[in-house]
């Protein structure tokens, strides 16, 4: 761990447990450097500097597509496919084993209802019909000379950290609760731009957005999203990929993913919702009264520690740093408070610059262990005042009928031997 | 520039009242009616957009048999995919919800939406829209829904009242 501080020198307590000053680690400076790393430190030892055998030979040829290191091989995503198909159901981003904010382009989650397409871009077309004007058809050639926006934006399956609304706790890894979350930059033409060409009509209040896909999947839009919605051909500066929407994908930043609908090829203008399969069958929020919400778009302010993690083990007592994500479909995260005696006191995390509305935001906060007991929580406020709720708070208000927008506190309790779980408390 | 006097002015004109009207690159053709008909599958919560054709529960028990038994089960029970039929009265209390097309969906529209863009998962869009039509019959009747005699088409799939149908809450932030 950290270098000995003189006794004058020790961080103050920001709450219970060994939560200290979010500035405790930066003011520390060059004395911690390194005193956060989860993952267990080669022991030192005499001789272990010996010679490189990679510096005793020229390297590896160029490529032409890179790929990450083959020491990397553990960091992929982890998928399950329906019964009798390989490409309906989901993949789940290794949030776990990867830093700062932006999900690389191969570990994007992904939810497919009927495989990934194999779209010829030449051969594609985006419609736009319904309560307009002039119905258009677009090429992906005309579309790539439009002005174009970029913006880094999360996408949230609305069915990711289901699991947490079981009655006991499951026991699974960061991935497999959290991973149908992921954050990108993505670059398109406003869909408002492709919108005021055609003309819509007076009357027109939403759109149906539907895929190429086999399953030709849709969602109903309300027509205010519009205004931040991208029609996006790029994603983290390559085309976007054929398991996130190539050659183009709705972006509805904040929305719940399946409404970002991929491979789009149709946009109709109507008064109403089409009242879609995804949007009555499924995507609805079902309360213990029997009804259920609908159209529950934006994705409420969230956060969760993704290191330590259950699937992750801490080293030892001494010094870490607690580090993880917060976001939320309403606009910029404000806060991020931290605890390690299960919610009983709180401190301010660091938020890691630059903060951007409804984009992940990396927090991180100095933590001394003492090797004892401790429930790991995060609890994220967004900028309109709303503060992340606890699990128990979430449920009485909603039950546990359904498996959609769970945005409760997640708790992760560390044993004796630095393994982490997931607890309720 | 060697432009006669009145084309310059021709082309400043042009120029600013583009410009006023904030240029848009307007590289869309347009949409030809055939060309929408033959696009626009969807099918909205009035009946909008249900193609001609028909079918009855019975037709449909055979197209049900041949192309979506082997994945929904016997009589829509389920298994290993998705349950189409029964659960009603497990949405309330404690239960485990068992949420089917009789038990959950709000509309019979969604059905014959889905059935014909998505269905049978390994030849979407193979059905005719009277085998559509009859599998949605069949799916409604042994969901108690419709009789055995119905025959379902543009205008009476359109007015089928489903036991769910006012089920759902428009959600509104409280925030």
């Amino acid at each position: 761990m950290g270098r000995k501080r003189s006794a004058g020198d020790v961080p103050e307590l920001a709450a219970g447990n060994g939560i200290l000053d979010r500035r405790a680690l930066l003011a520390a400076g060059a004395s911690l450097a390194g005193a956060g790393a989860i993952a267990a430190r080669p022991a030192l030892g005499a001789g272990e500097l010996s010679m490189e055998p990679w510096m005793t030979e020229p390297g590896a040829p160029f490529v032409g597509y890179g790929q990450p290191s083959r020491f990397e091989a553990k960091v992929v995503r982890t998928f399950a496919s329906a019964p009798g198909t390989t490409g309906t159901g989901a993949s789940r981003t290794p949030l776990q084993r990867l830093n700062g904010t932006i999900t690389p382009n191969g570990l994007h989650f992904e939810r497919h209802h009927s495989g990934i397409p194999d779209i010829d871009p030449d051969a594609h077309r985006l419609l736009i019909h319904g309560l307009v004007k002039r119905p258009l058809v677009f090429t992906l050639e005309a579309l790539a000379r439009y002005p174009m926006e970029t913006r880094i934006a999360f996408v949230e399956c609305g069915g990711n950290t289901g699991a947490l609304y079981q009655k006991e706790p499951a026991q699974l890894d960061l991935q497999a609760s959290h991973g149908l979350l992921s954050c990108a930059e993505w670059t398109g033409v406003r869909l408002a731009l492709l919108l005021e060409e055609a003309g819509v009509e007076p009357q027109a209040q939403w759109l149906l957005a539907e895929g190429a896909d086999a399953a030709g999947m849709s969602r109903s839009v309300p027509m205010k999203a519009v205004d931040e919605a991208l029609v996006a051909l790029y994603q983290n500066g390559e085309r976007v990929r054929p398991s996130n929407g190539y050659p183009l994908r709705l972006l509805l930043p904040g929305d719940e993913g399946n409404m970002n609908v991929k491979w789009l090829r149709r946009i109709k203008v109507t008064a109403g919702p089409t009242m879609t399969k995804d949007e009555t069958s499924k995507y609805t929020i079902l309360l213990p009264s029997g009804k259920s919400l609908q159209f529950v778009f934006p994705l409420e302010a969230k956060s969760v520690i993704t290191n330590p993690s259950p699937g992750l083990t801490l080293n030892g007592a001494g010094l870490y740093e607690i580090s993880g994500l917060a976001w939320s479909g309403y606009g910029k995260i404000s806060r991020v408070d931290v605890s390690a005696d299960g919610g009983k006191s709180w401190a301010p995390a660091a938020l890691q610059e630059p903060v951007l509305p409804k984009a992940l935001t990396r927090f991180r906060m100095p933590w001394r262990w003492d090797g004892g007991p401790a429930v790991l929580q995060s609890r994220a406020t967004d900028a309109s005042g709303y503060v992340q709720p606890t699990r128990a708070a979430l449920i009485a208000e909603r039950g546990t009928k359904t498996f959609y927008h769970f945005n409760g506190i997640a708790s992760w309790a560390i044993g004796e031997h630095g393994e982490v779980r997931h607890v309720y408390a | 520039m060697s432009m006669p006097r009145h084309l310059r002015a021709a082309a400043a004109l042009l120029f600013l009242s583009t410009a006023a009207l904030a240029e848009t690159p307007d590289l869309g053709r347009p949409a030809t009616p055939e060309e929408i008909a033959l696009w626009d599958i969807s099918i909205g919560p009035d009946g909008a957009g249900l193609p001609p054709g028909n079918g009855t529960p019975q037709q449909g028990e055979t197209v049900y048999t041949a192309k979506c038994l082997a994945c929904h089960g016997e009589k829509g029970s389920g298994k290993p995919n998705d349950q189409l039929v029964g659960g009603l009265g497990t949405l309330t209390g404690d239960q485990t919800p068992v949420k089917t097309v009789g038990s959950f969906w709000p509309y019979a529209t969604t059905l014959f939406d889905y059935v014909r863009r998505a269905m049978p998962f390994n030849a979407p869009r193979s059905l005719s829209n009277d085998e559509v039509y009859a599998v949605c019959a069949y799916i409604l009747q042994l969901n108690g829904i419709i009789s055995e005699n119905a025959v379902m088409n543009a205008q009476t799939l359109a007015k089928v009242q489903m036991p769910n149908r006012d089920g759902f809450l428009p959600f509104s932030r409280q925030k």
